[in-house]
């Protein structure tokens, strides 16, 4: 018993103490928080834009009178469309190399390249995820908010997305929450996050049990604080739903 | 709020009125001329499917109409050119399913259009809100949300949030069908009551009672058509056509 606790203890500085190893996962875990909320950020304002427009093209297409405006909108509506069809139909490692070695090859900021291309990749989930919920907002919100004299803009921005908003919360943690984890292929583009950071004490140490099993303890932990985060949340906003 | 009831300027006039829905060729509307008076109470009533609510709904041009026009104080709302929106200020509309925001208070209800169109502080917006709320009797129910009121107090609130905007005339969209039987009344109260104030109202509904206590003229239609307009007394008691008739023996 106490060789196994003295071997543990010998096996955890080895891995964690010595040379201050323990950096390599701190400085990984603040790079995967970095790439993970800027690629969020970048993801939810591309994904409101193009629910907008995919929504706004398929509820008044039909009764818009001819002219440069509805010729507009329906090209801006295919350059969506193909936007989110490319995206989804690729594997994100696969876009993750594209951007860092032909689009931004010229870049060496990979934190800026990597955060780039998952807010890219994200913008197309979260764009499918509010253009869900946006359709889900009865249609007699829109007309009541315009009989009111809203236009079109003034009606999606008080009454329907702060409507849809709180129906993909739970939605958008998912997201959320699946970003955060595949964020961890970003090795490929030579960027020291978390599943990285484990990977190099693996190697500089040649004791793989300590190492990958803490990084896979702090995904886990802020899987479950996030969560409880947007529980909290969730509930407040839904105190107009008794 | 006092209007003179014996003025007789037009506020709508609606000429050839069209709506034809894509694919089926239906023709929901076809061909209506109409006229609605300042002070006038407008009952439209007709079977399902008559075209009434279309016609209500092109008023304010939540339905676009394919052909005719629709002169809204001596303006054309069907020209293009016109800013709908800010003629949407001045038509109040209130709907069957009431259509109230969930997601804000009754107050908010109320004061988000005032306030964001309308310019008004929001002190003064509340102060109308309240003194609305008061008059429905439902001041005591204005930090609670939509979902927290029953199916008669959210058509009441969905009334007076139409009225904070000073609307000339009020469009309603059969705003009973939705009520179980017991809280029709208060609605049609309010109504009443809006009414005898000289609101210009127009207003479908099978409500025949409130027609012929209220209405200062009833409009029957059938198939997109008006087939018969006329004071209450003479609807009621002196139908002319025989769709009207039988229209009549069904619902009375």
């Amino acid at each position: 018993m106490a060789d196994w606790i003295s071997s543990i203890q010998s096996k955890f500085i080895l891995n964690f103490i010595e040379d201050d190893r323990w950096r390599y996962l701190l400085d990984g875990l603040v790079v995967t928080l970095e790439l993970t909320f800027g690629a969020l950020v970048i993801g939810i304002a591309i994904g409101i834009i193009v629910s907008i427009i995919r929504t706004t093209h398929d509820k008044t297409i039909e009764t818009m009178r001819p002219g440069p405006g509805r010729f507009f909108l329906i090209l801006l509506n295919a350059v969506c469309k193909i936007y989110v069809t490319v995206i989804r139909g690729i594997p994100v490692v696969v876009q993750l190399l594209i951007a860092y070695f032909i689009i931004f090859a010229s870049s060496t900021n990979s934190l800026l390249v990597g955060t780039l291309a998952f807010g890219i990749n994200s913008g197309a989930y979260v764009a499918e995820i509010f253009r869900g919920g946006i359709m889900s907002i009865d249609a007699g919100q829109m007309e009541a908010g315009r009989s009111l004299g809203f236009n079109y803009v003034q009606t999606m921005r008080y009454i329907i997305i702060p409507q849809a908003f709180k129906v993909v919360l739970p939605t958008l943690l998912n997201e959320f929450i699946a970003l955060m984890k595949e964020t961890a292929v970003v090795g490929y583009i030579a960027l020291k996050d978390l599943t990285k950071g484990a990977d190099i004490i693996r190697g500089r140490t040649f004791s793989p049990f300590m190492p990958l099993f803490a990084a896979a303890l702090i995904y886990l932990v802020l899987v479950m604080f996030f969560s409880w985060l947007v529980g909290k949340l969730e509930r407040r906003l839904r105190t107009s739903d008794h | 709020m006092t209007i003179n009831r014996s003025s007789s300027d037009v506020i709508i006039k609606v000429t050839g009125l069209q709506k034809h829905f894509k694919g089926g060729g239906i023709k929901a509307l076809d061909g209506i001329d109409a006229e609605i008076r300042r002070g006038e109470v407008v009952v439209i009533i007709g079977p399902s499917g008559s075209g009434k609510s279309t016609f209500l709904r092109c008023l304010n041009l939540l339905e676009l109409p394919t052909g005719g026009t629709i002169e809204f104080e001596g303006v054309d709302i069907t020209d293009p050119k016109t800013d709908i929106n800010r003629h949407r200020q001045k038509m109040g509309m209130v709907f069957q399913h009431f259509n109230l925001f969930p997601h804000m208070t009754v107050l908010r209800n109320m004061t988000i259009a005032p306030m964001t169109l309308l310019k008004k502080s929001k002190a003064e917006a509340e102060e109308k809100a309240m003194a609305l709320l008061k008059r429905v009797g439902l001041e005591d129910r204005h930090g609670a949300y939509p979902s927290q009121l029953s199916g008669g107090q959210k058509q009441r609130i969905a009334i007076v949030r139409a009225l904070c905007m000073d609307p000339e005339v009020m469009l309603f969209d059969e705003p009973t069908s939705a009520l179980d039987p017991e809280m029709v009344g208060e609605v049609l109260d309010v109504m009443k009551q809006l009414a005898h104030d000289g609101m210009t109202m127009a207003v479908v509904t099978h409500e025949m009672g409130f027609a012929r206590e209220v209405g200062s003229r009833v409009i029957f239609m059938d198939n997109g058509q008006i087939i018969e307009e006329n004071t209450p007394d003479m609807i009621f008691s002196n139908p002319q056509s025989e769709r009207l008739k039988n229209f009549l023996a069904k619902v009375l």
